[in-house]
């Protein structure tokens, strides 16, 4: 094992790309059993930053120093070597591989024959037991659940000598059980010594887990501090460099006339077995009805078949009472479903098309934006014009391409097409993932001002947060079917967790 | 009459089987890697040419494959360093490799001998004792070398693949290389590594068909091979023992499709040609396709730090 790093610094680290300046003059230092989070919106260079010390990328300056040594880190390998360890926002294992193999990888460095995975076994069941990360070495990475392949990047971590560990959004996809346990289990690492830095924009967590905090703001640290002297409010107003206030539903849902009912239906997933399996829900007029669960349990299968963009076995869908299940995405459109899909790059926009194309996507063919096939230039721009002023939408003009727009900017270009065509029913999936607080607050405004309208709207989420923030009543779905409805006056993270977990037996008590 | 028919087949198809093997199990590297090699059937045509022409000259077979193998190494560095060096787009840069290969034989062969000439090359011997027994020597025991060459390599692939810490960097390569690359593992040079082995595999194959089984060389002497090489790695998953099937499969049907030209069954002879093909063609359509365990990155350029 490496050398303990009683003392990392990061001086006057200056990482440029071509027209952003992603990391300004930033230094930053950890010492040894400290959790040091690293708080920022999007695009604010946490990532960027922390992979310069990982050696991914290679700053125009500064220098890093491990124990007042200067080093040179310029690539993972290099980090490895100084105990420097990165559990990555998207986890970087190989599916097809086992736990042993994924381990190994990191062990055999220039080796070309020897491949002694008992000895790799031997050293992940001594990491497991020290700090209580149960796994099974042998078994294949893509049966794994998100926690568990999170369990398999720190084993992995640990199991190559990692005394400071950096976690890019850990708690992303877990359960709010699980992130519990991830909270207790980073205490332990720091208090034998290892350091740990958090990067993370869930402020709730960065209280429970980190001694000190340095925020960043577009590339320059703007502030760092301890943690406890700063209160959720103050650190969120840090980050964004102005006050934010989460809208909250305030007054209950007088409407009780359904718009979309969906009766027990059955589809198949990608892998071929039941994905929804005799769910069934209903949504009134001006309700926001939330969706929690652990991603893969239907939620996806869910949206496309509301959409029309796969199709259901059995089971019925009705929106105003009709059924419209099986029915083409087009004719869906056109009897008023709205949908903010949950991969807003490919999903949600064509990337290569501009923010007026995009706007007029799902209304091309229509009057007044087209007559007899041609489209009606002047009236397009006029329109588009309008939709980016009403919504915000920050872009050089309505000609710029959407991939090169911001993950807010692209949601807000979704949701001006999606509103303005003033949908009597909206899904909305995963919404404020990846958004910075700002940004999501504008979309949360945008969901509460279309449910006074009297839309329905169908919110699939995964952070709890935001579903108790302005749901009207929260399912809880597992493998497939709808285990428990909790209106928002008796939701509590506790009661909706292990519900996400699919344990039930509480349901007396509520 | 029947049994003699059936013996013929299996004992034709088993030799016709061996430069698809070796294709293929190259091939099966190189996409392992994340590298999608469509030039392969360029690379036999050089490699059957060069085979051919250092054995025409010089006499000997031994350089004549090595020649192959040399002039399969450098066809297979060219292929990355524009696919991984240079990043460019691989399926059209197959393509390109493919014409190169087959332009350069066929210019070079036209230039240097012209007509068809034919070459000792090397000849199938019976083994003593084994090569007598009835049927079963037939079969097994009375092929060339090469061809117990390229079936040894299926179990040597196997194992090189699953039990070595170079088959574990390849396999890590070929589906997530940013993760390979964050534990220190160099993804460009496994990349190269297996290109070029691919391509000396495929080298060796294309003098196969010069050297050991026609013993001529002709324009186009490869007719396909390399690309129906390429579809039975898909077929076999990537693996090699499912491969060996898929070669199997279509050279039992090759050799199925002569037998009934040469025995003058009553069957449309343009309809028998057609049958090895079709059939693979089939066979993909129908069968699993689960991209789950089979490498996920195979085609995509690495390019460290970017995002997907």
């Amino acid at each position: 094992m490496s050398e303990i790093i009683s003392k990392l610094e990061m001086k006057k680290i200056t990482k440029k790309f071509p027209g952003v300046l992603a990391c300004n003059n930033i230094d930053i230092y950890l010492k040894s059993g400290e959790i040091l989070a690293l708080l920022g919106e999007n695009g604010a260079g946490k990532t960027t930053l922390m992979n310069v010390l990982f050696g991914l990328y290679q700053p125009e300056h500064g220098k890093i120093f491990i124990n007042d040594k200067q080093v040179i880190i310029n690539s993972p390998s290099t980090a490895f070597k100084y105990g420097i360890g990165m559990v990555h926002q998207h986890f970087m294992l190989v599916p097809n591989l086992t736990v042993v193999e994924n381990v190994a990888l990191g062990l055999i460095g220039k080796r070309i024959f020897k491949l002694d995975l008992n000895k790799v076994r031997k050293r992940i069941e001594e990491v497991s037991k020290e700090y209580g990360l149960s796994v099974n070495p042998n078994a294949y990475i893509w049966q794994l659940s998100v926690g568990e392949q999170q369990r398999v990047e720190l084993i992995k971590v640990l199991c190559l000598g990692a005394n400071l560990l950096i976690l890019d959004e850990p708690t992303a996809a877990l359960t709010p059980q699980e992130t519990d346990e991830l909270i207790v289990l980073l205490k332990q690492m720091a208090e034998k010594g290892r350091s740990i830095i958090f990067i993370s924009h869930k402020l709730n967590e960065v209280k429970a887990v980190s001694n000190r905090v340095c925020v960043l703001r577009n590339g320059s640290l703007v502030y760092e501090g301890k943690t406890q002297k700063h209160s959720v409010a103050t650190l969120a107003e840090k980050m964004a460099g102005r006050e934010i206030y989460m809208p909250t539903l305030k007054e209950k849902s007088q409407a009780n006339s359904p718009i979309l009912e969906i009766k027990n239906v059955f589809a198949k997933g990608n892998m071929g077995t039941m994905a929804l399996d005799g769910l069934s829900l209903t949504v009134s007029k001006g309700e926001i009805v939330g969706i929690a669960g652990v991603s893969g349990n239907g939620q996806k299968e869910l949206a496309d078949v509301i959409n029309g963009i796969s199709h259901i076995e059995r089971g019925k869908i009705l929106l105003n009472s009709k059924n419209i299940a099986n029915l083409a995405p087009q004719q869906i459109i056109n009897k008023g479903i709205g949908y903010i899909p949950e991969d807003r790059m490919h999903e949600g926009t064509i990337p290569s098309f501009s923010v007026k194309e995009n706007i007029i996507m799902k209304d091309y063919n229509k009057k007044p934006l087209s007559k007899k096939m041609f489209l009606q230039n002047s009236i397009i721009e006029k329109y588009s014009q309008k939709l980016i002023s009403n919504f915000d939408i920050k872009c050089p003009d309505n000609k710029t391409m959407c991939a090169s727009l911001s993950g807010g900017n692209v949601q807000k270009v979704i949701l001006a097409r999606e509103l303005s065509r003033k949908p009597k029913m909206l899904i909305a999936a995963y919404p404020i993932r990846g958004l910075d607080l700002g940004a999501a607050e504008y979309v949360h405004e945008q969901l509460l001002e279309a449910r006074s309208e009297n839309v329905g709207i169908l919110l699939i989420s995964e952070e709890l947060d935001e579903l108790l923030d302005i749901c009207d009543r929260i399912a809880v779905i597992y493998e497939g079917k709808i285990l428990e409805i909790l209106d928002r006056d008796i939701a509590t993270k506790t009661k909706l967790g292990l519900l996400m977990a699919g344990i039930k037996n509480e349901k007396k008590a509520i | 009459m029947i049994l003699d028919f059936i013996i013929g087949i299996i004992s034709a198809g088993i030799p016709l089987a061996a430069p698809l093997l070796l294709a293929g199990l190259g091939e099966m590297f190189n996409q392992r890697a994340g590298v999608f090699n469509l030039g392969v059937e360029g690379i036999m045509l050089m490699g059957a040419f060069v085979g051919f022409l250092v054995v025409l000259t010089v006499g000997s077979p031994i350089l004549g494959l090595l020649a192959a193998i040399a002039v399969g190494a450098l066809m297979g560095l060219l292929m990355a360093v524009v696919t991984v060096k240079f990043k460019a787009q691989q399926g059209i840069s197959g393509i390109g490799l493919f014409m190169l290969g087959w332009g350069l034989s066929g210019t070079l062969f036209r230039v240097y001998i012209g007509g068809i000439t034919s070459i000792t090359g090397i000849k199938p011997f019976s083994f003593p004792l084994l090569g007598k027994i009835p049927i079963i020597g037939e079969i097994f025991f009375q092929n060339n070398i090469l061809v117990y060459i390229a079936f040894l390599l299926v179990p040597i692939s196997w194992y090189v693949l699953n039990k070595t810490a170079w088959g574990l960097k390849v396999r890590a390569v070929g589906t997530n290389p940013q993760a390979a690359d964050t534990l220190g593992i160099k993804v460009e040079r496994i990349r190269f590594q297996c290109i070029i082995l691919g391509s000396m595999m495929a080298g060796l194959a294309g003098a196969y068909l010069s050297i050991a089984q026609t013993h001529i060389f002709a324009d186009n002497i490869t007719a396909g091979r390399g690309f129906i090489a390429v579809a039975l790695v898909y077929f076999g998953r990537w693996k090699p023992a499912g491969i060996m099937w898929g070669t199997l499969l279509f050279s039992l049907a090759h050799a199925l499709q002569r037998s009934i030209q040469v025995y003058g069954i009553n069957f449309p002879y343009e309809i028998a040609v057609i049958i090895p093909y079709l059939l693979v063609i089939v066979v993909l359509a129908l069968s699993y396709k689960s991209q789950l365990l089979g490498p996920v990155a195979l085609g995509k350029p690495f390019i460290r730090g970017s995002r997907e």
